[in-house]
């Protein structure tokens, strides 16, 4: 409208206008809201994390308290073995129950797997680590990156498969029928054929749900719980990043908080990167 | 074919374990919470004495902290979260629509410990210095911006809280104003209506009950999270209507005392919470996708 016309405009409706234009300002601040947190925390991760960050940090023991220096090397490792263990229990299933609920959708037992992994997926992580506490570290006796591995295992499966269920939804039942048409025994069509089809995209689900166990504290706090030192066996504790953060955060000392915000900018950074990979992963594929 | 036939068993066969393994969290959960819920009987829930030295065990303070600090992150996530939406469906040029949904989801990827750290050194000083003296100072009043600045409590929790359950509720909302048909737009803007009037009557009436939906999916996620809480709530387990006194939620109280818990009666405790959790949480998540699968399939006929 321009400014000429505004005066004529009788007052109910410039009153309308007004309000509109009010109510797009608050829109636009509450989405500005909603982003603000996202540049507050990486700046101030980035802030405290880069100075504090060095080639120590990432091969060395963590110093004992009240000594410089000293680094995160075990934690580190023992994050990447746990992550690779955990998706290494469960991505293979996790596929393949998504394969079964999608595909047989007529069984009983396929809905039934449908509405479980529903309510796995919403189950707090918390308590998977108190089921994992239960089951592998009181009979293994002690904590263990067994028990952390598989405490990350069960909070995987269920994403993993349900990505892999809605990707499989999408592919066009053509693609089915002219593979069983050529006389395919099924399980070929499905695994050759449909899971194939849908492969980046359920590549896309499975590197999400790594970055999603990556950054995993409660369920490690009694599963895996922590360890100073490098673990020599997977039935010892094992040091991990969440964990190590966390130990460092909440302690009293100046050099412990400048070691978890260096953790914390080497997990955000892994996580993203994770994340903007499968992204592009699905756009190049799309496209 | 026979080998169908044997790939049809595999996969029932996981799919039987996968369903036996969840029957087993849960027994195992009931089995050690039952010790604690035989000897306080379901006064375990309302009883408020937490004293794991005297062996005193009552969940009330941590449900009341659980269900406070997720209430209050819901109702300072919900406009941001609702507005966002609309600002990505109705508003914003559409080339910095998707640069900025992703931005948003990103905050969903961020570790839950990482908001931990970041509510410690950054969120908890600021609510000391800025947000307790202006509320206090107004409003102090009242029982509930009452009390001295620690910075951590009830209200830290609530702020990181609600920062972490942003991306949910935005990407729920954000579903379900774009499912609402564009002729409805066209409509009301054919009719006259401003942009506001539009968004209100054609983009917001239709999808109350999927805003709703979204807001319990925000709540299921808040009532669960662990780490970001545990660390900026201060963890005492006192119920107090101020939102500036630490608190306790049922998942921090796991996290800070299963691993050194002494005793089988306090593990038990812990174990009964955690069983108290699981069972809100589910309850939680499901009323949401009763909601949304009500509403889809309102909408399709």
């Amino acid at each position: 409208m321009s400014k000429a016309d505004a005066p004529r405009l009788p007052r109910i409706q410039r009153r309308r206008h007004f309000k509109s234009l009010m109510a797009n300002a608050v829109i636009m601040t509450l989405a500005g809201f909603a982003i603000l947190p996202l540049i507050l925390v990486f700046s101030y991760i980035a802030r405290s994390g880069f100075p504090a960050l060095n080639l120590d940090f990432f091969y060395k023991l963590p110093a004992p308290a009240g000594e410089t220096g000293g680094g995160m090397g075990n934690a580190i490792l023992g994050s990447v073995a746990m992550v690779i263990m955990s998706g290494v229990m469960s991505i293979p299933p996790g596929l393949l129950c998504g394969l079964y609920v999608a595909e047989f959708s007529h069984q009983k037992l396929a809905r039934l797997l449908r509405f479980v992994i529903d309510l796995m997926t919403g189950v707090p992580s918390i308590v998977i680590g108190l089921f994992a506490y239960a089951m592998l570290v009181v009979p293994l006796g002690g904590f263990s990156a067994w028990a952390g591995s598989a405490a990350l295992g069960i909070i995987m499966m269920p994403i993993v498969s349900r990505t892999t269920e809605e990707i499989l939804r999408l592919i066009p039942d053509q693609l089915r029928e002219s593979g069983l048409a050529l006389g395919l025994p099924r399980w070929k069509v499905l695994l050759r054929l449909i899971m194939r089809a849908g492969r980046s995209a359920i590549a896309t689900g499975v590197f999400l749900a790594v970055a999603r166990a990556s950054g995993e504290t409660a369920p490690l706090l009694f599963t895996s719980f922590n360890n100073q030192y490098w673990s020599k066996s997977l039935s010892e504790p094992i040091a991990s990043l969440p964990v190590q953060i966390y130990t460092y955060a909440i302690s009293p000392y100046e050099e412990w908080h400048r070691l978890a915000w260096a953790g914390s900018l080497i997990l955000v950074t892994v996580v993203f990167a994770i994340n903007l990979l499968s992204r592009l992963l699905l756009k190049r594929t799309s496209n | 074919m026979r080998s169908d036939r044997i790939f049809n068993w595999i996969l029932r066969g996981l799919a039987l374990t996968v369903l036996l393994g969840f029957v087993l969290l849960v027994w195992f959960l009931w089995n050690e919470a039952l010790p604690a819920l035989r000897s306080a009987g379901l006064g375990f829930i309302w009883s408020t004495g937490w004293d794991p030295v005297s062996g005193d065990f009552g969940a009330l303070p941590f449900l009341w902290g659980t269900l406070v600090s997720s209430i209050l992150a819901l109702m300072l996530s919900a406009p941001i979260s609702i507005g966002a939406a609309l600002f990505l469906t109705d508003i914003a040029p559409k080339s910095i629509r998707t640069p900025i949904a992703f931005l948003i989801e990103m905050l969903a990827a961020i570790p839950s410990v990482v908001y931990g750290i970041w509510g410690i050194f950054v969120l908890a000083p600021f609510v000391r210095e800025h947000v307790h003296p202006l509320l206090n100072g107004w409003l102090g009043f009242t029982p509930f911006f009452e009390g001295p600045p620690f910075g951590l409590g009830m209200l830290t929790a609530a702020m990181v809280l609600a920062v972490m359950i942003t991306p949910t509720i935005t990407a729920v909302c954000r579903e379900v104003f774009r499912s609402v048909p564009d002729l409805l737009r066209e409509a009301a803007t054919g009719i006259g209506a401003t942009r506001w009037e539009t968004i209100r009557l054609a983009v917001i009436r239709p999808s109350i009950s999927g805003i709703f939906a979204a807001m319990i999916l925000g709540l299921g996620r808040a009532l669960g999270e662990t780490m970001a809480v545990t660390m900026v709530i201060g963890n005492r387990p006192e119920i107090s209507l101020s939102l500036f006194k630490p608190a306790a939620t049922m998942a921090s109280v796991i996290a800070n005392e299963y691993a050194e818990a002494q005793g089988d009666s306090h593990l038990s405790a812990l174990a009964a919470i955690g069983l108290v959790l699981l069972v809100v949480s589910s309850l939680v998540n499901f009323g949401a996708r009763w909601i949304i699968e009500r509403t889809e399939s309102k909408t399709h006929v």
